[in-house]
């Protein structure tokens, strides 16, 4: 596998990434290419729906094409009758479950449409599962089931929806913050600007449609599924069954993107684990492109509300941010959109609220940065409304009110290098020459162009996960953890630590991951997989390297003899004692001596609860964007991004900058494009698909620059890791929308921005 | 209804009873013949995740009909390398780090492939940009796949002129 | 999908018989019918794969100077055809502005002139839809309906044809060559859509069983080729259909215009030939007030159909701009971003030749 860097992608901090950790024969710290790479390219790389064991049937939901009723009748003996049509299931027939799906799944599990009854609650729902021997059967199979409804009327907006206060939102926090005296702070405003903002539902649209093989043997089970929790989903899946966790094998190796949808259980693939064991014989289920658009969670619509008071010195005197997420009619996720403004900037009086509106579509979840995406998708609007109103630059306005301390709590952050993105990014971007008004700006072509940006900011969880890493008789290592892969590269990212922790090259490191038959590598979410499952594998090479010194240290033949445990360094497969470096002794040689075939470590992770408690713990990050509009057709393109992101210590370079392009390509697709077209009357998605459902194609997307900015942080966790993988979207969306606005003087507060909406007013 | 009809994927040919008309060639590929390189992202031509060359063009095989396909000439992402020698496309994808997931991969490959072959993008970044608009990645490795794209192009170029390489090997010289 | 029967038929006269069956469709790249098919929105008993008939693949200049296209040649094929695109760029630049490059491959000549509409409704079996089932409604008139028709709608139908190959043609004055069990004959491409009227099920002037074989440019419509472009507005830079789009070819005379075409896009059920447009710019100095004045003309007549009434200014904007366009001279390379308002300043290395 070539792990060189072309000349162009050489940039100067590629080269000189952190020293500090790169230690003696450690790749933590340097751009090694994918380790699945290779994989990956020659089609080699099996995904859930790739697998095929013998005697497989297909299975395919039918779901509804009405947003709430009940299913009248379905015609189940035409859907027999068709050639290879084994069986059909539905309420009637379906095997009875362990765990009512009308309540939750602790911890994170919603309630789920497993065919329990003949209510239908949105659109896409699950209402029968055909399994035949062919695709082609089943697809038909569902065709012919031709089902008819009782139908009532559709809620699907906020005229119709039910409003209610949401106590909780996203998973947990809080539906209300307030901190100061807002009112107090909005009076004595010099100006106070306000504005009402949207954002659309928009899905997850993974490459890689939801899919599930399962094969039973008696009463366990194989599932071969993307899916970002092993562990906590064999557990859930379990219960569903009523059979011992042990007994659920879940194999996930690779995913094809989750951004959030494939971390929660959803009824589909709970319907293609049933169908198997119903039917006695392994079964396929993948989900068609457009029944991706409801079962599996998508990023619910927003209507906000943002008031900014500012006093004469351009300092926030009050901000209130005000949400209405649309949640399910039957569970309770709301966008924790406003809390996106009790992160970033300094007020005296902060209060943000959220209500849940109740429509009838698919309960939402999280998607790629939940809350945050949409809550600074529009806070950065409001801050620019702000900085304009001032009479500021945006960017010396965001200065203005940079907050030292966390906003509200006054909590120390564990590390903000914020200040360093903000210079960086406007250095790169050339923000420095930026006129102050609107559409002053035109290119060579006659282009207007306008110049954005957005301040970026997600938290830095850390979940419980563990690690085992097994030091082999040879000198090389194996080491495991059940985490997972959609792309952010857990392969090559989580072996670099492990390789690092263990004092080996990364080529004697076998890592395996992506199966729940090993350690718990907890939840590949809320960008935390690699500061989770990557301390705990470090953990474990540690707990190796303890073991193999004291065998060391305590044998009188080994050149370590007495040098106890503070006195070695492990490096390249090697103890040396530290006040003597020439004197070392190969793992190997270790082993041989000791009489032991090898020597196996154990790690843990978790967050230090008080350093959780005294600190408040973010990547924080500067978008700077620019676009280029035709004067009189309107078409917007993004022609440059530049971001500089501040995330603790980087382990890979070259997968952290992937991260943030493509972290901050969604926020080209969230400011320009995404959008989930419901008919107001049924509730269904007119664009249900890929072509009308519009996310970014290659020639939407500028070249990009993605700084990465130092920091260190020993207080997040002991190897200082934050998180790259969601920051990105943030902050961008702003910088676009923002950018819009300085090349047209036209503010848009409904994302996506379209067309329309800068003709109008011209 | 049944049809045989006769495949050459991969460079091996295959004669395929078919017994139903509407298995298209994708399905073909991954569910009948072990193929499962080939990916599914939308079954209807709006993703490029199912890329194939077929006589050497590329096309979305979800919207392709099997039987259509008769006496043709596929190849997918599972015959692009020599052995372990990876074709030059492959190299480059992964020295630009061009997929994260990794699922849209094979499609974007076969289909940047494709586009080397038609010769019609050059050297410059916005035809390579547009001619690969046919392939999403939601994981937005676009620059990467930009890159490597256009780096696997100049290589083709110079092997067409085979002086610029090592004229024993007909290989790039570097 | 319904089951089928699947014919290859060797020769064109037993297509065009087993075509003329009831229940019968013709298959060639299947990039349409397919995914009709899989949606639920077309189920034909038989399909008559047409795309190893013998003949019908070749470009072919006729004596005259114009050109005759068979209906299986693939549209990167056409797009890319040197001669082809020197003589009729705006038709290269329309080809090479849809879908992507996969689906160019596949897609046939014939295929993109009968694609149907992209109407949400129309490719949704559980809604209303008059033009997929007459008689039973419209649901798109009450609906989502931003991208649909200003122009020649009925409350019948108010879909868009979406093709961005057939703006070009219709500008050009193709004409179609079809032939069936009865005999050949030729339709203006003008006359092969059809407005909805209160029959929108009828889509084309086609017969049942009638086969597209060929698509004739007369000689004249390469005098345009110094001036002419096309221009497609999107919601993203590439694989999408059209918001908008126009095409616009001048013949210029001693700094005047001698003949114009104008054709829109995605405004109509049929590619909108903008005639009376045209005649106002006949004899004239070539201005902006000209081409303010030839869009509002093209749009006389326009109204939305739902929200879409921005899409009528933005349809007077699309057609002054392609004509400035125009005037300004067919870039001397294909544009690295075909029909894009991005297109600017093509670079002269790469990409097919125009002239
Ligand atoms: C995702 C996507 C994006 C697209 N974007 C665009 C775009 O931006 N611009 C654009 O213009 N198009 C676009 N298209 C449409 C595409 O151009 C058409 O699908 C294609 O041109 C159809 O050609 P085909 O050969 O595949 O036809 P088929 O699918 O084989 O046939 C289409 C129809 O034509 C009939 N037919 C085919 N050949 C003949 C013939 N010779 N005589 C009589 N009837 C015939 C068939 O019976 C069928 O009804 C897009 C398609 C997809 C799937
Ligand atoms: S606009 Fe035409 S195609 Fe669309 S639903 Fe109405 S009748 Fe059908
Ligand atoms: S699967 Fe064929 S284009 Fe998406
Ligand atoms: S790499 Fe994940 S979709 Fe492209």
């Amino acid at each position: 596998m070539s792990e060189q860097m072309s000349p162009e992608r050489m940039s100067p901090e590629t080269q000189t990434t952190f020293p500090r950790h790169v230690r003696h024969g450690s790749n933590s710290g340097q751009p090694v290419s994918r380790r699945d790479g290779r994989l990956k390219v020659t089609g080699a790389a099996t995904y859930a729906a790739d697998n095929h064991p013998e005697g497989l049937l297909h299975a395919v939901i039918a779901t509804s094409t009405i947003a709430r009723g009940r299913v009248r009748s379905l015609d189940v003996e035409a859907a027999k009758a068709h050639p290879g049509v084994v069986e059909v299931i539905t309420p009637a027939n379906r095997m009875p479950l362990h765990h009512d799906p009308n309540e939750k799944m602790p911890p994170f599990g919603f309630r789920v449409e497993v065919l329990q009854d003949d209510t239908v609650r949105y659109v896409n729902q699950p209402i029968a599962v055909v399994v035949a021997e062919t695709l082609e059967a089943a697809t038909e199979g569902v065709r012919l089931l031709a089902p008819r409804y009782e139908e009532e009327d559709a809620r699907t907006g906020l005229d119709n929806g039910l409003r209610h206060e949401a106590q909780s939102v996203g998973v947990g926090a809080p539906g209300t913050v307030s901190f100061g005296d807002l009112d107090a702070g909005l009076k004595g405003a010099a100006r106070v600007t306000e504005g009402d903002y949207s954002t659309p539902p928009q899905y997850h649209n993974a490459m890689e449609p939801h899919a599930v093989v399962a094969e039973w043997d008696g009463d366990t089970v194989t599932i071969d599924m993307p899916n970002q929790a092993l562990r906590m989903s064999a557990a859930s899946y379990a219960a569903y069954f009523g059979i011992p966790a042990e007994n659920v094998l879940i194999r996930s190796p690779f995913l094809g993107g989750g951004f959030g949808s494939k971390a929660i259980l959803n009824g589909p693939q709970i319907l293609g684990i049933l169908a198997a064991r119903q039917l006695g014989r392994p079964v396929k289920l993948v989900l068609t492109r457009a029944q991706m658009y409801g079962p599996v969670g998508h990023r619910g619509r927003t209507w906000q509300k943002l008031r900014l008071g500012t006093g004469d010195d351009g300092k926030l005197t009050a901000l209130h941010h005000h949400s209405i997420g649309a949640t399910s009619s039957f569970d309770d996720f709301v966008e924790p959109a406003a809390n996106a403004s009790l992160m970033l900037y300094e007020s005296p009086a902060i209060r943000v609220e959220h209500e849940g509106l109740r429509l009838d579509i698919g309960t939402p979840g999280p998607m790629r940065a939940p809350g945050e995406a949409s809550g600074s998708a529009s806070l950065e609007i409001a801050m620019d409304e702000a900085a304009e109103a001032c009479g500021m630059d945006p960017l010396a306005f965001r200065l203005a009110n940079y907050a030292e301390t966390q906003p509200g709590t006054g909590k120390p952050f564990s590390s903000k290098a914020l200040r360093e993105c903000y210079e960086q990014g406007a250095a790169a971007f050339g923000w420095a020459g930026r006129p102050l008004e609107a559409g002053t700006m035109r290119d060579e072509n006659g282009f207007l162009v306008g110049w954005g940006m957005g301040t970026a900011v997600f938290p830095c969880p850390q979940f419980p996960a563990e690690a085992r890493a097994t030091l082999r008789a040879d000198g090389t290592a194996l080491v495991e953890t059940g985490g997972a892969d959609m792309g952010q590269g857990a392969w090559t990212a989580l072996a670099q630590l492990a390789a690092e922790s263990l004092g080996l090259d990364l080529d004697k490191v076998e890592f395996h991951s992506g199966r729940s038959d090993l350690p718990d590598g907890g939840v590949a979410g809320g960008s935390g997989h690699t500061a989770s499952a990557g301390q705990a594998l470090s953990n474990a090479g540690g707990d190796v390297i303890a073991r193999l010194t004291e065998l060391a240290t305590g044998d009188p033949d080994s050149p370590l003899f007495g040098a106890g445990n503070i006195g070695v360094v492990a490096a390249e497969g090697r103890l040396h004692r530290r006040d003597d470096e020439t004197r070392s002794q190969s793992y190997a040689d270790i082993l041989a001596r000791a009489g032991q075939k090898e020597l196996v470590g154990t790690g843990k992770s978790g967050r230090d609860p008080a350093s959780a408690e005294a600190f408040a713990m973010h990547s924080h990050g500067a978008v700077f964007a620019e676009v280029k509009i035709d004067p009189n057709l309107m078409q917007v393109r993004v022609s440059r991004l530049v971001g500089a992101f501040a995330a603790g210590r980087i382990i890979n370079p070259k997968l952290v900058r992937s991260q943030y392009y493509g972290g901050m390509i969604w926020g080209i697709s969230f400011a320009l494009q995404e959008e989930a077209v419901a008919d107001r009357r049924t509730g269904r998605i007119m664009n249900a698909d890929l072509a009308e459902y519009h996310v970014p194609v290659n020639a939407d997307v500028p070249r990009m620059e993605a700084i990465l900015v130092p920091e260190e942080d020993p207080r997040v966790s002991p190897l200082g890791i934050k998180g790259v993988g969601e920051i990105g979207v943030t902050g961008t969306v702003g910088a676009i929308a923002n950018a819009v606005w300085h090349a047209t003087g036209i503010r848009v507060r409904n994302y996506p921005i379209r067309i329309e909406d800068l003709l109008r007013r011209r | 209804m049944s049809l045989s009809i006769s495949l050459a994927i991969n460079g091996r040919q295959h004669d395929v009873a078919l017994n139903d008309p509407r298995v298209t060639l994708l399905d073909l590929l991954r569910e009948r013949l072990d193929l499962p390189g080939t990916k599914k992202g939308c079954d209807r031509g709006q993703c490029g995740a199912c890329t194939v060359l077929v006589d050497g063009r590329r096309i979305n095989s979800c919207l392709a009909l099997a039987a259509s396909m008769d006496g043709a000439e596929i190849t997918t992402i599972e015959g692009l390398a020599e052995g372990d020698e990876l074709h030059p496309v492959q190299a480059a994808f992964i020295e630009h780090d061009a997929f994260q997931c990794g699922y849209c991969t094979p499609g974007q490959i076969m289909s940047a492939v494709g586009l080397i072959k038609e010769g019609m993008a050059g050297d410059d970044p916005e035809r390579v940009r547009e001619l690969m608009s046919g392939n999403i990645c939601r994981c937005g490795a676009y620059q990467g796949i930009t890159e490597a794209v256009l780096e696997a192009g100049r290589k083709a170029a110079e092997n067409a002129q085979p002086q610029t390489g090592n004229p024993d090997t007909g290989k790039d010289a570097a | 999908m319904k089951p089928f029967d699947y014919i290859r038929p060797a020769t064109l006269a037993e297509a065009v018989t087993e075509a003329a069956r009831p229940g019968s469709a013709y298959l060639a790249g299947g990039t349409n019918m397919l995914d009709l098919m899989k949606v639920g929105a077309a189920a034909p008993e038989r399909l008559v794969d047409i795309t190893r008939l013998p003949g019908l693949d070749a470009v072919e200049w006729l004596p005259d100077g114009g050109v005759r296209i068979g209906a299986l040649v693939r549209n990167s094929d056409l797009a890319y055809d040197a001669r082809f695109a020197a003589s009729f760029p705006m038709v290269a630049e329309a080809l090479l502005s849809g879908a992507s490059a996969q689906l160019r491959n596949a897609a046939t000549v014939g295929g993109n002139l009968m694609q149907r509409t992209r109407c949400a409704y129309f490719q949704d079996p559980a809604s209303a839809c008059n033009r997929r089932e007459s008689g039973s409604g419209c649901d798109a008139r009450d609906g989502e309906n931003r991208m649909h028709a200003v122009l020649g709608f009925t409350e019948h139908c108010i879909a868009v044809h979406a093709s961005d190959f057939c703006v070009p043609l219709v500008a050009l004055g193709a004409e179609v060559e079809v032939e069936s069990s009865d005999g050949k004959r030729t339709i203006p491409i003008d006359e092969l859509h059809l407005l909805p009227g209160d029959t929108p099920q009828m889509e084309t002037a086609l017969r049942r069983g009638e086969l597209i074989t060929g698509v004739k440019l007369p000689a004249g419509a390469a005098a345009f080729s110094g001036h002419a472009r096309y221009l497609k507005l999107r919601e993203r830079t590439s694989y999408a259909f059209a918001v908008v789009s126009a095409a616009a070819a001048l013949q210029i005379e001693d700094g005047r215009i001698a003949e114009a075409r104008i054709a829109l896009g995605g405004v109509a059920a049929k590619p909108w030939r903008a005639a009376e447009a045209e005649a106002s710019l006949v004899g004239i100095e070539p201005s902006q007030p000209a081409f303010a004045r030839a869009g509002e003309i093209a749009l006389a007549s326009a109204h939305p159909s739902g929200a879409n009434a921005f899409k009528i200014e933005l349809a007077r904007r699309i057609v002054t701009r392609v004509l400035t366009r125009a005037l300004e001279g067919t870039p001397e390379r294909m544009p690295a971003l075909p029909g894009s308002p991005f297109a600017a300043r093509p670079d002269k290395t790469s990409g097919v030749a125009h002239v």
